[in-house]
């Protein structure tokens, strides 16, 4: 089984430095890239059918397309690494930062040729210390190998790179917002009056892709749409970097054929739940994902797998929630996070998402009453898509919408006993 | 127009615009917030939502937000539909879980735009069961009150502060259910325009601190519509009184002039109207030489025997007067003994404004200024002499991104979506003055210079422009540079703009920018010119006509014969204490007609006390030309009463025609447009005193005014008849017509379940354009059609001098302006005296930081801290004018300056 992203990482040892990477055929798709036309990589990117892993699931080579080409394309362009990944139960884009920085710049390069940016920026979470060292480390590395600033490697082509290591919101990961944030602006979303493409940072074209999805790119340019393609499993393309999370026995990372079932994921990898333990339910793309239960868990997770049983792929780290943890404290943990993270633009939000965490912190001690279940379940029928401006609040509202339907009976015993089940 | 379907019926509309835009001018009920007419849609408060249908065959629909949704033909939205009124009710619901349950107490209650939406949307059920979160509030100085727990987050006191009005002092802090919008501590908001925070704010978290020191209901208030009489831009406002004292003056919108903003002098300087200290009753002087009470009748009779039959009157005028003052008192002296009451500079630069804008400029509006897509300021700073001239220009540098959100696609109204594709880029605004504005930040560059060498650099470009030899003359190069940029910009320009004013005292650079516009129109551009002025009716004064106080002061020795008639003018603040003394002192005697109290009064033999601009009814002249009727807003106490009505008594007692006829306003105009036929039309600038809707006179105070036999039944439980009002379509009382009049004579902006100012929409013929019925006043001034040849006199290089500075006047939005200095809220924003100096001159005179300088201007001393101003050209100093703690000074003027002696 191939694992292309990953190839290079080992656990506990520093990442390759830039010769021991050129050794593994590091950099070889810059030069690749060089030798084409900006249009082939983006076509081939295209081809292979890469789609966003930061959760949205929109197709790469598409987004690129739309960035005006040729003479009189205005400048500078940018690319910018949307590497500020707050979403809870995420780190998929820690370990391809950390594991191997030279394969996000060598992918920084070769997607910045695609669309001939001048500037590219990482926008970094800013706890990631120790990736922000690394790709530090990388970053002047390459620039005194030529393979960044003015005339990469001796062509035409030029790019600067810039890591900035974001405040600290939940808010910068929506592309938009992360712009406004990277102008030195709040960090609230902007409205999609026009494609980020035409007119982005700055008012110039933008493209803002997440960190594991450019890390394929440097593949695919070496290696092939077909190739890349015969990565994944059934329907689906490439490799996915899953991970797992909550108690179970080997919680952690795997670069795995995208469409490897949720099962599989769990059970093989993360090698099942401890001993003690069972399996409840779990939240397969992240904390803005809908809960699967035990009935979802032979579904392909692939874009359109997830969908099926009504959630969605997300960023495929899995959240396992066991018998022994109570859903409403899990809920809530996850509420009080979205609310804390609400960046105050849009009135449900900012009203909604708090009065939610208000409400469940209300059942967990014991304080609520069959009326506070039907004003969550208000809630998060007025807090979704089209109603708010962004998706932050109707992310938080999968789990919570489906956290009422499959968890009704665990919220009423809240009400019943007058304190959580789960606490003496 | 395209169609748009509303709950199946059909309406044409305006493609380029929203939703909620095309709703609201439609008279729809839609609830909202964030969106603002001037600073467009950012879809932040959800309150707008509506249900979007693909087609006629879908019933289904989706909630979109109507600010944030184009109004394309074909669109189908529901209003009614049961999912999107449930879902308005919710964000109605969100916004009420932590806005304070006070309503009946809050000072917004009865005209709070919430509470409105509130009732609207339906919401009444409380089911949030929570602490509300808390903020401290913020001293935020005299004008603007923060009441920050009362916030429901719409953003659009920080859009209009920062991003409409460029300031910088304020801000958004905090984020989710804890967003805090003040400044980063407290104090006062800096910004020029804060006091439209008011009405910006949805709800009570910003209110006028001025009306809460006398608070009054919305109800309870007697409004009228007015025209600002602090500064010689004319905008209008909507002036409120209760029970004899002034309370208010709010923003009254006009399409072609002030919009819907106001600056803080005009909405704060109203108080002097208040003050204990002016004029109020007839005095008189007696033998002993002291001023006394006098009964009016008495005193005039006594005033007219005296006079007699044939002693000569001489009448000095004043532009802060009305015309129906001016030319009373014109007619009452004779033109041949009517002085303008200005000094020699204000004259000759009135005079050259008037010749300037009949030869070759047309006068550009405000709305006008707003749309230039390329701005020249000549040394005026607009920002302290007409501040809103300069929020419109601050508007008009924004056509470049709108021509580029325009090419992407973006709808202007989409306001962020514009400002960041844009992302600073600018049209067109270049700046020269004396010293720093505070415009500057707006600006493509600044260029400084003395101002005879702005005056040179206008003809500079001029000649540039006309690509004519500068016949001798060579400029320097930064100037050459910055004249080629200049010129470059303004002739690539659809709508290019000068600005200038007489504010520095200087008529050549009149000159230079009326050369530059004649430049510009000779290349066929419609080039306008946009002009400062300091006070309220200085156009309606230059087109009166007549001789300055100069040639009264070289013709003084035939006043001992004549008595002499001050017309609302304190003659120290135009030709200074002594002048002004040696002509009092020569006159055979003296009436003074004022409602201010200053040193005129104790020369006076005759004190007669004026009504104030919300006394009487009356015109002005503002800067473009246009005539506009302003109404008495209530009837005066004491022995108050319009100039014009006391010169027409003078009149009577003395026989005099045809004053001795007049009656009402409308007599004088009569009079005032044949005799001089500059003033056509003037009558109908606005309806006059016979106008009736459906058979009425239009009521001051609302259906609602409340307690109006209650208030003083502890006094006499008698009600009185209200005042009768033969001067204006308006009556002093809640009866008459209540509903929307023509535009010039709207007394409030109120409409059925929309309570606050956001009513206004309900008197446009669509939101955010004309007010139905006429548009406001007159233009009186068309200039002539074939562009002459225009002034050519370049004056010489300004030469800096080892021994002396230049000072020219510096002017300041609080202080400068007379009638507000008077008002205490704008008193607290009055700087102290000081004296503006570069610093490398200040250092030539041996003054360090913190040291006393001594100056001699003309005749006068003075010692005052001396500030650095680094922008300041070599040789040139800047003195405050006008501020009440100054001495007059004839400006500008050379003077020595050095460091004073402890």
């Amino acid at each position: 089984m191939e694992r292309p992203l990953t190839r290079n990482i080992r656990p506990d040892e520093p990442p390759l430095a830039l010769e021991a990477y050129r050794r593994v055929g590091g950099y070889e798709a810059v030069r690749k890239a060089l030798a084409q036309s900006p249009e082939a990589i983006t076509q081939a990117v295209k081809e292979a059918g890469l789609r966003g892993c930061g959760g949205a699931g929109f197709p790469t080579g598409v987004k690129w397309s739309a960035v005006p080409m040729g003479a009189d394309a205005p400048h500078p362009k940018y690319l910018v690494v949307n590497a500020d990944e707050m979403e809870p139960g995420s780190f998929k884009d820690r370990l391809l930062l950390e594991g191997d920085p030279h394969q996000m710049v060598e992918a920084v390069i070769v997607s910045g040729f695609a669309i001939q940016a001048d500037h590219a920026y990482i926008f970094l979470r800013g706890e990631y210390t120790l990736a922000r060292q690394r790709l530090g480390a990388a970053i002047r590395e390459a620039y005194a190998a030529g393979l960044l600033g003015p005339g990469i490697l001796g062509s035409g082509y030029g790019l600067e790179l810039h890591v900035h290591s974001s405040a600290g919101r939940y808010m910068c990961g929506e592309a938009s917002a992360l712009l406004n944030a990277l102008e030195g602006g709040r960090a609230i979303p902007r409205a999609k009056a026009v494609r980020t493409a035409v007119s982005g940072l700055w008012g110039k074209p933008t493209v803002v892709n997440n960190v594991e999805t450019l890390c394929n790119v440097p593949h695919i340019v070496n290696n092939g749409a077909a190739w890349y393609k015969s990565l994944g499993l059934g329907d689906a393309v490439g490799t996915k970097i899953y991970g797992a999370s909550g108690k179970v026995k080997r919680p952690g990372a795997w670069e795995l054929p995208l469409g490897t079932t949720l099962r599989a994921i769990i059970e093989e990898h993360a090698g099942g739940m401890r001993d003690g333990v069972a399996f409840r339910a779990c939240l397969p793309g992240g904390a803005s994902t809908a809960f699967v239960g035990e009935a979802g868990l032979d579904v392909a997770m692939d874009w359109h797998g997830v969908q099926s049983v009504g959630s969605r792929l997300g960023t495929g780290t899995v959240i396992v929630l066991d018998d022994q943890t109570c859903p409403v404290g899990m809920l809530l943990s996850l509420q009080r996070f979205f609310a804390q993270e609400s960046c105050g633009w849009c009135t449900p939000c900012w009203s909604g998402l708090h009065w939610v965490a208000s409400l469940l912190h209300r059942f967990e001690a014991g304080q609520a009453t069959e009326d506070d279940f039907d004003l969550l379940r208000t809630q998060a029928d007025h807090l979704t898509k089209g109603y708010t401006f962004c998706g932050l609040a109707p992310g938080a509202m999968e789990s919570l919408a489906s956290g009422l339907d499959l968890f009704r009976d665990d919220f009423m015993r809240h009400v019943s006993l007058r304190r959580c089940p789960w606490r003496a | 127009m395209a169609t748009l379907y509303v709950d199946g019926q059909a309406f044409s509309v305006d493609p380029t615009q929203n939703l909620l835009h095309e709703c609201l001018s439609l008279g729809l009920d839609l609830p909202y917030f964030c969106w603002h007419p001037a600073l467009g849609s950012v879809g932040a408060c959800r309150q707008c939502a509506v249900k979007l249908f693909r087609d006629e065959g879908d019933h289904q629909g989706v909630i979109v937000m109507a600010c944030m949704t184009p109004a394309d033909d074909g669109t189908r939205i529901s209003l009614v539909d049961e999912q999107a009124r449930d879902f308005r009710a919710r964000v109605i619901e969100w916004m009420m879980a932590h806005h304070p349950h006070d309503c009946p107490v809050c000072d917004e209650g009865g005209e709070c735009h919430l509470q409105d939406m509130t009732v609207m949307t339906g919401h009444v059920h409380r089911r949030y069961r929570f602490p509300k979160r808390t903020f401290d509030n913020q001293h935020l100085g005299p004008f603007v009150n923060h009441e920050m727990n009362r916030c429901i987050q719409c953003y659009r006191c920080v859009r209009f502060y920062n991003d409409y009005a460029g300031g910088t002092d304020f801000g958004v802090f905090g984020s989710r259910d804890h967003v805090y919008f003040g400044r980063a501590a407290d104090g006062v908001l800096e910004n020029e325009f804060s006091g439209n925070l008011v009405e910006v704010c949805p709800t009570g978290v910003f209110t006028d601190k001025t009306l809460k020191a006398h608070y009054t209901r919305k109800w309870d208030l007697q409004s009228a519509p007015s025209v600002c009489p602090h500064c010689g831009l004319g905008c209008h406002t909507t002036v409120a009184e209760h029970d004899g004292v002034l309370r208010r003056v709010q923003n009254r919108f006009s399409a072609d002039i002030n919009g819907y903003f106001l600056c803080d002098r005009g909405r704060y300087g109203y108080a002097f109207v208040n003050a204990p200290e002016r004029l109020r009753r007839t005095s008189l002087r007696n033998a002993a030489g002291r001023l006394n009470l006098a009964p009016a009748d008495a005193l005039l009779q006594e005033l007219c025997t005296r006079l007699g039959g044939n002693m000569p009157l001489i009448g000095i005028a004043s532009p802060r007067a009305s015309l129906e003052a001016n030319f009373a008192l014109r007619t009452l002296v004779k033109p041949e003994n009517f002085f303008l009451g200005w000094s020699a500079v204000e004259d000759a630069c009135a005079r050259t404004m008037l010749a300037v804008a009949r030869g070759i400029a047309p006068l550009a509006s405000l709305a006008e200024v707003e749309s230039s897509d390329a701005i020249l300021v000549l040394g005026e700073d607009i920002t302290q002499t007409a501040p809103r001239m300069a929020l419109a220009a601050r508007q008009a540098v924004r056509h470049a991104a709108f021509a580029k959100a325009k090419a992407l696609g973006i709808p202007v109204w989409q306001d962020l979506a514009v400002r960041q594709a844009a992302a600073g880029l600018k049209s067109p605004l270049f700046i020269a003055s004396v010293d720093a504005t505070r415009l500057d930040d707006a600006a493509t560059e600044c260029w400084r210079g003395a101002p005879d060498d702005m005056a040179r650099l206008g003809f500079a470009i001029g000649r540039r422009l006309s690509r004519e030899e500068a016949g001798g003359e060579t400029f320097p190069s930064a100037m050459e540079g910055f004249s080629q940029r200049v010129a470059r910009a303004l002739a690539g320009a659809a709508r290019p703009l000068v600005v200038t004013g007489s504010s520095l005292g200087c008529p050549a650079l009149l000159d230079a920018a009326a050369h530059l516009v004649g430049a510009l129109r000779t290349l066929g551009l419609p080039a306008k010119l946009a002009l400062g002025m300091p006070e309220r009716n200085t156009m309606g004064l230059a087109l009166m006509g007549g001789e300055s106080l100069h040639t009264l002061e070289q013709a003084t020795q035939k006043l001992p014969a004549c008595a002499l008639i001050v017309l609302e003018n304190d003659l120290s603040r135009r030709i200074g204490e002594a002048a002004a003394d040696r002509v009092f002192a020569q006159a055979g005697l003296t009436v003074l007609i004022d409602h201010k109290r200053h040193a005129g009064v104790e020369r006076a033999d005759y004190v007669l006390p004026a009504a104030t601009f919300a006394e009487e009814s009356g015109t002005t002249v503002n800067h473009e030309g246009r005539a506009q009727r302003f109404f008495q807003v209530f009837s005066p106490p004491d022995d108050i009463q319009a100039s014009w009505r006391w010169l027409r008594d003078i009149g009577r007692g003395l026989g005099r025609e045809p004053c001795d006829r007049w009656t009402a306003l409308d007599d004088v105009l009569h009079t005032l447009e044949e005799t001089l036929p500059v003033f056509h039309g003037l009558a109908q600038a606005a309806p006059e005193a016979t106008y009736r809707r459906h058979g009425l006179k239009l009521a001051r105070k609302p259906h609602r005014a409340s307690g109006r036999t209650a208030v003083h039944a502890h006094l006499d439980i008698h009600e009185h008849q209200p005042p009768t009002d033969c001067d204006s379509p308006l009556t002093f009382s809640m009866e008459g017509h209540q509903g929307s009049p023509p535009g010039p004579a709207i007394p409030v902006f109120w409409a059925p379940g929309w309570n606050s100012v956001q009513a206004l929409s309900h008197f446009q013929r669509e939101v955010g354009g004309t007010l139905c019925g006429e548009g406001p006043g007159l233009l009186l001034i068309a200039p002539a059609q074939q562009v002459p040849e225009f002034f050519q006199e370049i004056p010489p290089a300004f030469v800096p001098r080892d021994d002396a500075l230049y000072f020219v006047p510096a002017w300041h939005i609080f202080g400068s302006e007379e009638q507000s200095a008077g008002s205490p809220a704008v008193r607290e924003r009055i700087p102290a005296p000081y004296v503006a100096l570069r610093p490398e001159d200040a250092a030539r005179a041996g003054l360090a930081a913190g040291d006393t300088a001594a100056l001699e201007v003309g005749a006068v001393r003075l010692r005052l801290p001396w500030i650095a101003h680094p922008e300041l050209p070599q040789g040139v100093g800047s003195l405050p004018v006008g501020l009440p703690a100054m001495p007059w000074l004839m400006l500008p003027a050379w003077g020595a300056v050095a460091k004073a002696s402890r």
